[in-house]
């Protein structure tokens, strides 16, 4: 059950960012929303690759009294690390781009609210 | 070093590489800069034809990252492989060679077109380049994902690009939101499959599919971030936007991307998931392709913006190919025998609504950039002063309404006659709609072009028309020769869709 509070948490992070980006009009508040959508995925990853009592997959700095015999099952997965790694520098870009249009938007609309930024309609 | 074997990574590392020089040749002088693009992009263009070739010649091509040799795809203390491995089938080949074809000539269209802040604009546009061709040539889930992503940011800078009006923030921003919760449903259901797994390569996941929930938990998320990303009505609310907005030859370029997004959900259909996939998603598939063509054909007659006209027009055409693809992936889980001509129509089609809709989309930018005026109501009579933007116009014109002898006309009727089989209804509606959708396209003809004068402009400048007449004689001789056109470019993407196991091969060698 403990070891289950992570994945608890992954949902969580998701249904908190989702509602943020689905219910909230402001354009910074959607977002903030993404962002948390993104680290939910990025503890999932995390998550997937987590040993009990593991220690960092790197060979040539092994505590010293493991022996190589015991390495396997007992080092952290480095692939789900080194994905997250990747999906930060992403979500970085990802936001910047989206903050810097919020501010465009602002510039000529003079406002945030999704609601009142309604030039394109269908 | 033979230079051939290393084409797959060259081909994504010219435009990479250039991408991130182009602003600081940009500094010296722009025809340094206009040139060294547009080197690089024929160069790039030159060796994806090669490697194509190469492709339909000797079978599916393995490059596998930072291993001794190229072709060892599973490492010798590994049982699976662990390296990132580019794997390029008849499918791959067939959308690589719509992106850089359909890329070249958006960059001579955009040579005279964009007069600004050129350097950040081709650095931008190679990135979207190097995003699709990524998208295409990979054999790695998680690379995928990332070239999704660099195909997404790139876009919204592009659609964004003409940053005085207000509107291309609005249609950028509400690009880029969709897009990273499509990619951030990706991500998520990667880490499923590699929580089950421990498997990266799309070839070695095909091969473990157990098709468990977990699995088809998984299935949804991706197939619902493809569709999304592949402008799939009732998920198509982003793409007239983006495609009206972006600056002119960018909305043509657009189309290739999300051919891109719709690649990836082929291959996750066709070769990850193959024959454990469950036989809802074909349905859902044809519905999707309905309602777009529904959706799209509708929205477009009542548009006023010329270039939002045709964004729902090429939502209807989108339709068309997951219309026909929805009806193929049905044929191969049953087995039928008009699994071939359904997979062929809709490839085909593919192909064919990149041209029409890409050169309805260059004579929209070219009427523009002439007047300045993207409202059909204050558009007309153009074809005193636009002789040969009038002609391509309705090349284009016939071609996306299917009359012959376009290459419009030669793939609808293909999939009139595969979906046929399935139901007639589906074969009706899809009819129907392409009747409407020349009433839609005779509407801007008559608003922009017949008429009396109303204002004075001049023809577009060269490199303009050259990538218009380009592709419509492309669109001609598509629609000549069909049949030499489907046997040499559609039936190898048609194999490759179908003989999922040869792709697995190639990865997960022989008995294994």
């Amino acid at each position: 059950m403990i070891y289950n509070i992570p994945f608890f948490t992954v949902v969580a992070l998701i249904a908190i960012g989702m509602y943020a980006m689905l219910f909230k009009r402001n354009l910074i508040k959607m977002a903030i929303g993404l962002t948390i959508v993104e680290s939910g995925v990025n503890l999932f990853l995390i998550t997937l690759g987590y040993r009990k009592g593991g220690f960092a997959p790197i060979f040539t700095d092994l505590p010293p009294d493991v022996s190589p015999a015991d390495i396997p099952g007992k080092m952290v997965l480095p692939v789900p690390q080194a994905l997250t790694l990747t999906s930060i520098v992403i979500g970085v870009a990802v936001l910047a781009l989206i903050l810097s249009l919020a501010i465009n938007i602002y510039r000529h609309y003079g406002t945030l609210e999704s609601e009142k930024v309604r030039r394109l309609r269908e | 070093m033979n230079i051939m074997d290393h084409l797959p990574a060259l081909v994504i590392a010219i435009p990479l590489l250039t991408a991130f020089l182009t602003p600081l040749i940009d500094r010296v002088s722009r025809k340094a800069r206009n040139a060294v693009v547009f080197i690089a992009l024929a160069l790039t263009f030159i060796l994806a034809i090669l490697l194509v070739q190469d492709v339909f010649d000797n079978g599916i091509q393995i490059y596998v990252m930072g291993a001794s040799s190229t072709t060892q795809t599973i490492p010798t203390q590994a049982a699976v492989p662990i390296r990132i491995v580019l794997e390029i089938d008849g499918l791959s080949a067939f959308m690589v060679l719509i992106s850089v074809l359909i890329s070249l000539l958006g960059l001579i269209y955009s040579f005279s077109d964009i007069k600004e802040r050129g350097g950040r604009f081709y650095t931008l546009f190679l990135l979207m380049l190097v995003g699709m061709l990524g998208m295409e040539l990979t054999g790695d889930l998680f690379n995928l994902f990332v070239f999704l992503e660099v195909t997404s940011i790139a876009a919204a800078a592009l659609i964004a690009y003409e940053f005085r009006r207000g509107s291309t923030s609005e249609a950028a921003l509400k690009y880029i939101i969709i897009s990273s919760i499509g990619a951030l449903f990706v991500l998520f259901s990667i880490g499923l499959l590699y929580g089950e797994y421990d498997l990266l390569n799309m070839a070695a996941i095909a091969q473990a599919m157990q098709s468990t929930h977990i699995d088809k938990i998984a299935l949804v998320l991706l197939f619902s971030a493809f569709a999304l990303k592949a402008g799939a009505a009732p998920m198509h609310m982003w793409l007239p936007d983006a495609y009206g907005e972006a600056p002119g030859a960018i909305s043509m370029v657009l189309i290739p991307t999300t051919a891109a997004s719709m690649y990836a959900l082929f291959r996750v259909c066709f070769t990850i998931y193959n024959e454990s996939l469950h036989a809802i998603i074909p349905a859902v598939i044809i519905i999707f392709g309905l309602l777009s063509i529904f959706i799209g054909v509708t929205m477009a007659l009542v548009q006023d913006d010329i270039k939002r006209l045709i964004s729902f027009a090429a939502v209807a055409e989108v339709g068309y190919i997951l219309l026909a693809m929805g009806v193929g992936l049905y044929g191969f889980l049953n087995s039928e025998e008009y699994t071939v001509t359904a997979l062929r129509g809709g490839m085909f089609h593919l192909f064919n609504d990149v041209l029409d809709i890409g050169l309805l989309f260059l004579v929209a930018g070219g009427v523009i950039y002439a007047t300045g005026e993207r409202s059909l109501n204050k558009l007309g009579g153009l074809a005193h002063s636009m002789k040969y933007t009038s002609v391509l116009f309705l090349v284009g014109l016939a071609a996306a309404a299917g009359l012959p002898p376009m290459n419009g006309f030669a793939s609808k009727i293909i999939i009139y006659e595969s979906v046929y089989k399935v139901s007639p209804i589906l074969s009706i509606i899809a009819i129907l709609a392409s009747i409407m959708m020349l009433a839609v396209f005779i509407k801007i003809f008559q608003a922009v072009f017949t008429g009396p004068k109303l204002t004075e402009c001049r023809e577009v400048p060269k490199p303009m028309l050259a990538s218009m007449i380009a592709l419509a004689a492309l669109i001609i001789f598509f629609g000549l020769f069909p049949d030499m056109v489907i046997e040499h470019l559609v039936d190898p993407a048609v194999n490759a869709l179908m003989n999922y196991g040869a792709y697995i091969q190639a990865v997960m060698g022989v008995g294994t």
